[in-house]
This record gives structure tokens, sequence and C-alpha cells, in this order.
């Protein structure tokens, strides 16, 4: 099965719009489904606005242009705007401090609320009115919010965010959010524990990267359970949660049930 | 004179406050509605702070009977005033929750918090505590407040997401509290009843909730014995398409249960490795030694003093 079929769908249809995804990986590198959500929601055409703190611009383009984007043409025709944390973060320094930056809590001494980078976002996946091609619903794409509570930020402070964001875009213009979050396993980081469940119960699709129990193993990467906290119909627990194994290529990732990976058999 | 206490009723009590604590895995939201649903066919007016979801999610799935009966205070689109032109409601949250003791129609009413842990994330325990006191009333006795204005409050707390310090203080607020958690795919409810003057009562109820959000009750817990196949994942069979054998024979099954290991010791070899028997070949060893060998027949212990 690929993550495509899983996501009950090819493209963004109306039962997949105005939704909160939740990626989450414990013990292994969730990242590949940044990747995956990102070149997923370029081709759809859909307008993204990727707040990348963790890694340069050019990383992902690179990892795009694999699975077949390229981010750079996307950011010319204004189908994408990029927020690189790691440049702008430096940026925040040294400009006047009048002007608002989205990272602006990086200067205050109690990091404050994330309202800055809320509107940075808000004013990026704002739909405009003109003659120009309209592309599909907005998508706002975090990677990741854990790093928000390293650099001082609280929690309620990054789910508050993540209210407006979904109150914004999933609600207002009934566009997607995929936000990227951290476990931590470690039962001492309250913060973490309150950023990943808070923002779980708040989210529609929790797609969540483990690594293997048994540890590193080549052929399988690790497994993947996909919980949909949120149908519109209540329904039976059970219905709602998948589990597969996959492993990464180097233009794609495999998915295939639990124990059934071709190399085993 | 004070007048004799409320029936006890079937579900909850006619005033007062219940919360239900859901987790990630056993959600709540569908049993508030359900709750919500229950209320307003009773014909009461139902008052919803909602906080998490917007009011379209939260009207959703129920018909147009219940939506007139409903009051949706939006909390949600605009709580703490960000968006310019501001559609947030005046004062903020504190302001909305206490707003919502003022009501202008009488008769009795529920008023459901959606939710206690988003107001708890942003208002001061204490403040939230006296809130909620002061909204469901309890310092009045049941008799002094006539049935027609009694006030139940629902709130929906997310348990994981706070430390016991303010769960406890928020459980000592209500007088029912439900926790719900589940098991093989059907959803249970803790309740624990704390009536005035009576010990608390506790009960599992299993229940499940319809698309119309209407509330069934289970009398008994799901089966364990019961395999169900999952209708999306056909069952495969992995030993299909192996490369190697997986199964034996009659003929093989017999040969390896007969086979003694070489390292189970049993007493029959015991005893063959104390008496070498004349079935057994006696060792020999057999040395061929080398030109630069130096072959000194003394024993090199001799000069050990022991």
């Amino acid at each position: 099965a690929t993550l495509v079929r899983v996501q009950r769908g090819g493209s963004p249809s109306a039962q997949t719009e105005g939704k909160l995804t939740l990626l989450c990986d414990a013990k292994t590198d969730g990242s590949f489904l940044v990747h995956h959500f990102l070149s997923f929601y370029l081709k759809a055409n859909c307008k993204v606005c990727l707040v990348a703190l963790i890694q340069s611009f050019s990383h992902y383009n690179i990892v795009g242009q694999k699975l077949g984007v390229s981010l750079t043409a996307a950011r010319e025709r204004g189908q994408l705007v990029v927020l690189e944390g790691l440049k702008s973060g430096v940026d925040v320094f040294f400009r006047p401090r009048e002007e608002p930056h989205p990272l602006q809590f990086l200067r205050e001494a109690n990091a404050g609320d994330l309202q800055p980078l809320y509107a940075f976002v808000r004013d990026a996946l704002q739909p405009v009115d003109s003659g120009e091609a309209a592309w599909r619903c907005p998508v706002l794409l975090v990677d990741d919010l854990s790093v928000l509570l390293s650099l001082g930020v609280g929690p309620v402070a990054v789910l508050d965010f993540v209210h407006y964001c979904r109150a914004t875009v999933c609600q207002e213009w009934k566009g997607n959010v995929v936000c990227l979050v951290h476990d931590s396993g470690d039962t001492e980081d309250e913060e973490s524990d309150v950023l990943l469940n808070g923002l779980s119960h708040q989210s529609h699709l929790i797609l969540r990267a483990e690594g293997l129990a048994t540890g590193f193993c080549k052929d399988v990467h690790g497994q993947l359970r996909i919980l949909w906290r949120r149908p519109l119909q209540p329904t039976t627990h059970r219905d709602r949660s998948l589990t597969y194994q996959y492993k990464i290529q180097d233009k794609s990732v495999s998915f295939f049930a639990k124990g059934m990976s071709p190399a085993v058999l | 004179q004070r007048s004799p206490p409320p029936p006890a009723p079937t579900q909850g009590s006619p005033c007062g406050s219940a919360s239900a604590k859901d987790s990630v895995e056993w959600e709540g939201r569908s049993l508030l509605k359900a709750l919500v649903k229950k209320s307003a066919l009773r014909g009461e007016q139902v008052h919803v702070l909602g906080c998490e979801v917007s009011e379209e999610e939260f009207r959703e799935g129920f018909d147009s009977n219940i939506n007139s009966r409903l009051v949706y205070h939006d909390l949600f689109r605009d709580p703490l005033s960000w968006s310019k032109p501001g559609k947030a409601l005046p004062g903020g949250p504190l302001e909305a929750l206490r707003a919502l003791d003022k009501r202008t129609v009488s008769g009795p009413a529920t008023i459901a918090l959606d939710s206690l842990s988003w107001l708890l994330h942003h208002l001061p325990c204490p403040t939230l505590c006296q809130t909620l006191h002061a909204l469901s009333r309890q310092d009045s006795c049941p008799g002094d407040t006539p049935p027609g204005e009694q006030v139940r409050v629902l709130g929906l707390l997310h348990e994981e997401l706070h430390g016991p310090g303010p769960l406890g203080a928020l459980s000592s607020l209500a007088q029912t509290e439900v926790t719900l958690s589940g098991m093989m795919g059907q959803a249970s409810a803790q309740i624990l009843c704390r009536r005035p003057r009576q010990r608390p009562t506790h009960q599992t109820q299993w229940f499940s909730i319809l698309p119309d959000f209407s509330l069934e009750l289970q009398a008994e817990p799901p089966l364990e014995s019961q395999p169900r196949s999952d209708p999306h994942t056909p069952s495969v069979d992995p030993t299909t398409h192996l490369t190697f054998n997986l199964h034996l024979s009659k003929k093989e099954r017999e040969a390896k249960d007969s086979l003694t290991l070489p390292f189970q010791f049993s007493s029959e070899k015991q005893q063959a490795l104390l008496r070498p028997g004349l079935g057994q070949a006696t060792s020999h060893i057999f040395y061929e030694p080398d030109a630069y060998d130096d072959l000194d027949q003394e024993d090199p212990d001799d000069d050990l003093d022991v």
C-alpha cells in the first residue's frame, strides 16, 4: 500500500480538506513524511507555506527533486512560501525592534506567544482575489514543532499557534495543516508530553513513525501507525487505526503489512 | 424547613457539575455531544462554550430541533484576540465563562464546557475553579433552588494534559466524574458519583454512541474470546509462498522426537561415561615428535614442595 492510497485518494478531496494531520516520530526520524507531504501537495497544485525550522531550503529542495518536484520553481511561481528558520532566525537580531518578525520570540526574555508567526502564515496563505490561476486549498507544513520548545516557547503557546492555524487555514479556508512533532519517550519531559497530547487531541489524523522495538533493521526501517481521530461519524475504535511497516528507498517509501517485508519472506 | 432531597435520577444529578475525562485513544467529545443532545431533547436550553472546535463542527450530526436549543459561545475562532478585525468574544475567555452565568432565559439549562482543558491552560486554576463553582451553584442547598432554575454543568477534560494538582482540584468540584476508556473497540465509562450526605458510588458502564449522537447503553462488556475478522484486510497465510519447507511429515516428526540431543544428560549417558564399556573404542593419542621437540620425561611439577 502506498501512503497516498492510505490517505483515501490521490489528491486532496472534500473529505481530506480542512484537516490537521499530525506527524509524530518516536525513536526514529519521521522527516520522510514531511518530504512526502510537501511534494504531494505541490504536485496537487496547492498553495503551500513551509515553516522550515530544522533544515535549510536546499535540503528540502534536493529531496523534493528526488520526489519529482522543484521547490525553487514552485517558489518562483508563487506556489510555495518558505520561512527558513535557520537563516531568518539570525535576522531577528539585526533588524530594528519595531519591525515584527515571525521569529520575534527569539528576542524576548520570556518567549511569549507565537502571534507573529501566525501572522506570517496567515499573510502567506491568504487567498488572493486576483486574475491569476487559483491554487487549490492552502496548506501549512511545519517542520517541526518540538524545536520551538527547545527555543523557549511554552507548550501552551505552541498549542495556541496550532489552534489559530487550524481556525484560519483549516476551518476558514478549508485548507490543510501538517505538523511534525517528536515523541521523546522521556517520561521526565512534561512539556513535550503536553505538546504531543494536546496536538493529538486537536488532530484529525495522526501518523506515527516508530522505530522497531527490536532495533535497527536494514530492510524494515520502522513502523507507521495511522490513527483517524476525528472521523465525521463516531465509529468504533478498531476501524480507526492501521499499522504498516516501511522501508525508505532513494526515491520512494514502500509500505507493507507487519511481518510481510519482501526481505524476510 | 427543608424540602426533601430530590429523587435520585437515572442519569446524573438535577443540578451540579459533571466532568468527562478523556484521552487521545478514547475521545470524549462524542459523549459530550450525546449528553448535550439528551438535555436538548428534555426541553432544556444548552449553552456550549466552544474552545476547541468550530461551531460548524460541533453542530454537525444534530438535527434542527436540537440545534435550535443550542447556543454556541464561540471561543474557537479568535480566543486570544489575535485577529484583526477582532472576532473575539469581549473580555476574553474568563468573561465568556462568567457570562454563561447571566443567562436571560430562565428554566433548567445545561452548560457544556468544551473544554475544561483549554480553560485550564489559559486561566489560573483557582480562578477557573471559583468561576465553575459559581456557575454550578453548589453552595446552595438542593432544596433552596427551585427545580426550574437548576443548572447542570458538563465539562470535557483531557486527562493527559494536566498534572495531578489541577486534575484533583477540578475533580473535587464535580459531583459526577466520568472517565472514558474501553476495550476491544467498545467504549466504557467509569462513573464516580458524589452526592451530599451519601457515600460516593462507583460504577462502570459500557456504551456506544450512534451516528446521530444517541447514547446506547450496553449491559455487558465485550466478550474477550470473540475473534473479529478485520473487514478491510483479508487474512493472509504467510506460509503460502515460501522457498523453504515449514511442515514435517509423520515419519520426520517421529525421527525428530526420538532423537537424543548431544548435550542432554540422562542417566544412561552418565553410566556410559563413568564406565567405558567394551563396545566403546578406547581412545589413543598418536604423537609424532618433530626434530626440534624437546622430550623431557621429567615431571615439571617435581620441584614443587606441595
